[in-house]
């Protein structure tokens, strides 16, 4: 027995490049943008570059509240007229009741928090199915928003509110700020998600429930974490709204509540949980806000845009059922 | 010949569930160093005291004693910090994460240093250098750590589960059927996998249905009836018809003769 116990044998270059759950989405991505550049000839500027960009960042970010939700084999239905709740919050203090900004951004953080942390007490503490409970929340959630604002749109005082709108140029492509405060956030989940103990256990709870809490993990704490953290992210996101549109709109965040489920799947995580990237999300927010900024360069009417994102979706979940049967 | 020490010990074990008695002052002894197989009818109250000794449920009145001091479990956590590892019937891991990842769910190794305490950083080569080095100690024949366990034959996904707790356990090791929903070939596998933890020094309580596995591979048979102990036999001195008579009641234990141990 003189065999070396650190040896490792080393995976081949096939083995180490990743599924087609994770090339799929790239090669998607990429086949869409060549056919649009044919279609259009606005579509590769550095300009249309900027709206896109633009487009992603509110999807993206909500969509890393939706990744670990998912994660843990939930979902969360309400996350977008969470955000919308969050933005009347945050423009109404400052604008009607002339709050500084700065506490106002941090009264709506808390508010979408609280309706997250809501969200994880009657899944963890009753016990039910995430998607009822989030399905609940989000016709709530869309009622109160509309009662508090009395249906109008608010507009926002300058200052920190539109702070994230702010651009700077690279080439002739405009970048707001707030693109980059998600691309930091979607760094921090990644390594929050592959390099710590928390991060490993959340997959654990969404992979195998059972066996996570016969390790000794704490999963319904694990759990209510997850879902009030989300709520979290979907505050900045409502900053992030906030600054690019310059006003509390009382009717956002319907389509970025499916947008932001359509990025998670097909950015290639399970549905039924345990299995996914952080980064898929942001490729999976790219490609909705390509195809869509893309069909409009092209005149297609916004409503076959929207049954074009669905059999999207569709397509994503097969694959990823077709690879759970597999296995 | 020196007595071999008594690891753990129970003392009179009883717990009623409403109106059926699952214990009726039941008596076990594992000794150092020892594979003590669990036998038991449907309802003689096998899981039951499996269930006390692991802290999964709390006994009505009895005592249980670790190297000699009394203890109290709470609950599985409690017997888990005492040095006990139970593993479950129903294969405990998480498919679609590594083997290392699994060996370590709940207990990983951390990056020195404070801040990484801080934010429970994992050191991901250690663990997988750890799982490599206890995978061929108990000489599991996986190539790859970094393998997801959904990838492993069920005889395989036992090892890991076992090996597992054979990495924390520094006690006592509770398998509750560990061979039930293997093949022969597997299950043979398993069999010498808990002989080598045994033969580490670590004593195994297993619980089983199968007679020719408890017979292959226990040194003492723990007979479980009515709730109570009915006696503890030798393996290499009663046989197996005999020991299946005691267990349902066909025979009294008295009847053994010297491979009787305790009564």
């Amino acid at each position: 027995m003189t065999q070396s116990t650190s040896v490792q044998p080393k995976k081949s270059f096939l083995e180490q490049l990743p599924s087609l759950t994770v090339l799929g989405p790239l090669i998607a991505l990429m086949l869409i943008m060549i056919l649009f550049g044919v279609l259009s000839p606005r579509f590769f500027t550095g300009s249309n570059f900027s709206v896109i960009i633009q487009q992603v960042m509110v999807v993206g970010v909500l969509g890393i509240g939706q990744t670990l939700i998912i994660l843990t084999s939930g979902i969360d239905l309400s996350c977008g007229v969470i955000m919308a709740f969050g933005s009347i919050v945050m423009t109404k203090f400052a604008q009607d009741y002339g709050i500084p900004p700065m506490l106002a951004i941090l009264a709506g953080l808390a508010a979408t928090t609280l309706f997250g942390f809501i969200n994880g007490l009657l899944i963890t503490r009753i016990k039910l199915p995430p998607f009822i409970v989030t399905l609940g929340m989000l016709n709530i959630v869309s009622a109160l928003t509309l009662i508090y604002s009395k249906s109008a749109t608010i507009v926002v005082p300058p200052g920190a509110l539109l702070f994230f709108g702010n651009t700077f140029k690279i080439g002739e492509t405009s970048i707001a700020l707030g693109v980059l405060l998600m691309i930091g956030l979607f760094i921090i989940t990644w390594l929050f998600l592959t390099e710590t103990a928390p991060g490993r256990h959340l997959y654990a709870v969404g992979n195998s429930p059972e066996a996570a809490r016969l390790t000794g993990i704490p999963t319904q704490r694990v759990l209510l974490v997850v879902y009030t953290v989300a709520g979290l992210i979907y505050g900045i996101a409502a900053w992030l709204l906030v600054s690019r549109t310059g006003v509390g709109d009382p009717n956002a965040g319907q389509t970025e509540n499916l947008d932001s489920i359509t990025a998670v799947v097909l950015g290639g995580t399970s549905l039924f949980g345990g299995r996914g990237m952080i980064f898929g999300t942001l490729l999976g927010a790219i490609i909705i806000g390509v195809l869509n900024n893309g069909l409009t360069l092209t005149g297609v009417p916004s409503i076959n845009q929207r049954w074009i994102t669905g059999v999207l979706v569709i397509l994503a979940v097969t694959a990823d059922q077709l690879s759970k049967r597999k296995s | 010949m020196q007595n071999p020490k008594t690891v753990m010990q129970a003392k009179n074990i009883s717990k009623r569930y409403g109106q059926v008695t699952a214990l009726d002052g039941a008596d076990f002894e594992l000794l150092e160093g020892e594979i003590l197989a669990v036998i038991g009818d449907n309802g003689a109250g096998k899981s039951s005291l499996i269930k006390v000794l692991s802290g999964a449920t709390i006994p009505d009145s009895g005592e249980i004693m670790l190297d000699g001091q009394t203890v109290h479990f709470r609950s599985p956590i409690d017997a888990r910090k005492q040095g006990i590892e139970t593993v479950y019937q129903d294969l405990a891991v998480a498919p679609a994460m590594t083997i290392a990842e699994n060996l370590f769910l709940g207990r990983e190794i951390l990056r020195p240093g404070f801040l990484s305490k801080f934010f429970r950083l994992i050191d991901k080569k250690k663990m997988l250098q750890e799982a490599n080095r206890h995978m061929q100690d108990l000489k599991i024949g996986i190539r790859s750590m970094q393998q997801s366990v959904e990838t492993l034959s069920g005889g395989q996904r036992q090892g890991v589960a076992v090996a597992r707790s054979a990495a924390f356990a520094r006690h006592v090791i509770i398998l509750d059927e560990p061979t039930a929903a293997l093949g022969v070939k597997e299950g043979n596998m398993v069999l010498e996998l808990i002989r080598n933890i045994r033969d580490k020094g670590l004593p195994v309580i297993i619980i089983s249905h199968n007679m020719p596995h408890v017979f292959e591979i226990a040194d003492r048979i723990h007979i479980q009836r009515l709730g109570r102990r009915a006696g503890v036999v030798d393996p290499k001195k009663v046989s197996m018809s005999d020991t299946v008579a005691v267990m349902t009641g066909a025979k009294q234990p008295a009847d053994l003769g010297d491979g009787l141990l305790i009564a």
